[in-house]
């Protein structure tokens, strides 16, 4: 069986430490990753702007060409395309009339309605294939290994968007159960990361950062898992300025779930590209004895 | 009109009838102005019959050089049509403009600096960003490239598929006239191109060997043999030459070996 997959510019250049491995994974698990042809950028961040409906064509378009080929649901792993498809999605089942505007100007011939299903392939292990059986298939335990799940915003919000609740959200913490790691719960992991705001004051970034790694440190966490190649590099390189700053300053690992995933299913760890991760992870996963 | 009718006319009245024939005129407009030009011309030399001269804005007029990129539409139809006023034939009222040349800036580089990298391309041009998918650049496409994908696969830093999508670009400009994003795509795939061609497809090492047999004079002998041969003898050898069987194999080889 096979799942159609959206995979997202990020993940093809900057964050292939993303990609690779769920691909690899979802293989090893039975439900291949098939990426659709003919995709173009999920439009990046969601507008806020009532009337900036150009800023829709683009998700919208990528859903009408999956319709078109016959697909009813789309897997991403970026959270932010996730996140970025659905509200446009959203947007297409509720307003009529944005709607037709919509279809008349992306003109690819078929109407759309928001038929196709938009999901994060969290939801997926959660969901069809379910965290009992995902913990058959662990080769390779993770245990030892303290992690704090972090969600960022882009899961989570806004709640008719979210793939777990909002307030008390677990699905990364019972995926990490699933895999064998120990789960370190924190009360900054729905925190938001900085996101875009980085572009116009760069400065602020290890503003954005302390907070958050702060919380996970103080609660014993060595690593952190995201979903999200922007939450990755706000952390990761605010994590680099708290270090340069403050010399006390405690390096944390930062790791996408589904490298961790990868690694629980035995595959090779070549695959999982940790040459790309921010916070040595290398170092924590030999010493932890996870990594030869 | 059969041949014989013709013969027994005078040839005077001949020529008028045919170019009676061939004369049918249409109404076309160019820039607003209504002409009525003989059906069958290409919407260049309609141009001409009408009376202007073409100092720029064609080329080749055959179709490649990419000079003479045009808009037009027809009544009752909201949709901006384009072609190559070299090779479209007038309609009846069509309207008609030149875009033969879009004002965007190129990107300088020093080309044997740059790497195979998608980064080469999102610092050469940043605008890239600025998509939004609209599609008005593949709509605008004389060559009917998908240029909207060609742009998105360079954004997911697949240069390969940026260059093979783009091939039949021939830098007409009007993509980029239909931009919302401002974007540079003509220049953006020839950059692609360029990297695909030289840093990305696999150098073919048979082909530095052979040139260095040449130039170590593995053949000087068998030229200056050839250049000795008389007339008759050469032709003799090309006609009884052994030809590669259109079905060969990646193994074939001559019967005779004397010079592999």
């Amino acid at each position: 069986m096979s799942l159609a997959y959206y995979p997202g510019c990020t993940l093809k250049t900057r964050a292939r430490n993303l990609e690779e491995p769920a691909v690899a994974s979802m293989e090893a698990l039975g439900l291949k990753l098939d990426e659709i042809p003919r995709w173009n950028c999920c439009g990046a961040v969601y507008s806020l702007a009532d009337d900036d409906l150009i800023h829709r064509v683009a998700p919208i378009r990528n859903l009408i060409r999956v319709k078109k080929q016959g697909k009813m649901e789309l897997v991403t792993l970026c959270a932010f395309c996730l996140n970025t498809l659905k509200r446009a999605n959203l947007l297409m089942k509720e307003d009529v009339e944005k709607r037709d505007t919509l279809n008349t100007f992306i003109d690819e011939g078929i109407a759309y309605s928001g038929e196709v299903k938009v999901v994060h392939l969290l939801e997926v292990l959660r969901d069809e294939i379910g965290w009992e059986a995902l913990a058959q298939k662990v080769k390779f335990s993770l245990r030892e290994l303290k992690v704090a799940p972090y969600y960022g915003c882009t899961l989570l919000r806004p709640r008719e968007v979210a793939i777990d609740n909002v307030e008390a959200p677990s699905i990364l913490r019972e995926f990490l159960k699933a895999i064998g790691a120990t789960p370190v719960d924190f009360a900054e992991s729905t925190r938001c990361c900085g996101s875009y705001q980085i572009i116009s004051n760069p400065d602020d970034i290890s503003e954005y950062a302390r907070d958050i790694l702060n919380s996970a440190l103080s609660h014993g966490a060595e690593a952190l898992v995201l979903t999200c190649p922007l939450c990755d590099y706000n952390l990761g390189q605010g994590q680099k300025e708290l270090m340069k700053k403050h010399n006390e300053f405690r390096e944390l690992s930062l790791f996408y779930f589904t490298q961790l995933l990868a690694l629980a299913l035995g595959l090779d760890p070549q695959i999982c590209h940790f040459e790309l991760n921010y916070g040595n992870p290398e170092s924590l996963l030999r010493e932890k004895g996870l990594l030869s | 009109m059969s041949i014989k009718a013709e013969k027994k006319k005078p040839a005077e009245t001949a020529v008028k009838e045919k170019e009676q024939v061939a004369a049918k005129l249409i109404p076309i407009y160019i820039m607003g102005k209504r002409y009525e030009v003989p059906e069958g011309l290409t919407i260049m030399k309609a141009m001409e019959y009408a009376g202007y001269v073409l100092i720029r804005g064609c080329g080749c007029r055959g179709g490649t050089c990419g000079a003479c990129g045009t808009v037009y539409r027809k009544p009752g139809d909201y949709k901006l049509q384009v072609a190559l006023a070299c090779q479209k034939t007038v309609e009846p009222d069509m309207y008609i403009a030149q875009i033969p040349f879009f004002p965007v800036n190129r990107a300088l580089y020093d080309f044997s600096k740059l790497t195979a990298a998608p980064e080469e391309v999102f610092k050469l041009y940043p605008e890239l960003f600025r998509c939004v998918a609209c599609n008005s650049c593949t709509k605008a496409c004389p060559q009917g490239i998908e240029v909207m994908d060609a742009i998105s696969a360079l954004k997911q830093g697949n240069i390969a598929e940026a260059a093979r999508l783009s091939f039949d670009c021939i830098q007409c400009g009007l993509c980029t006239s239909r931009c919302f994003g401002e974007l540079a795509q003509y220049h953006m795939f020839q950059l692609a191109r360029r990297i695909y061609g030289a840093k990305i497809v696999p150098r073919a090492e048979h082909l530095t060997e052979m040139v260095k047999a040449v130039d170590e004079g593995r053949y000087d002998r068998f030229l200056e043999d050839l250049k000795q041969t008389k007339e008759d003898d050469l032709k003799k050898m090309y006609q009884e030459r052994e030809v590669e069987p259109m079905a060969a194999g990646e193994d074939w080889k001559p019967k005779d070996t004397t010079y592999l």
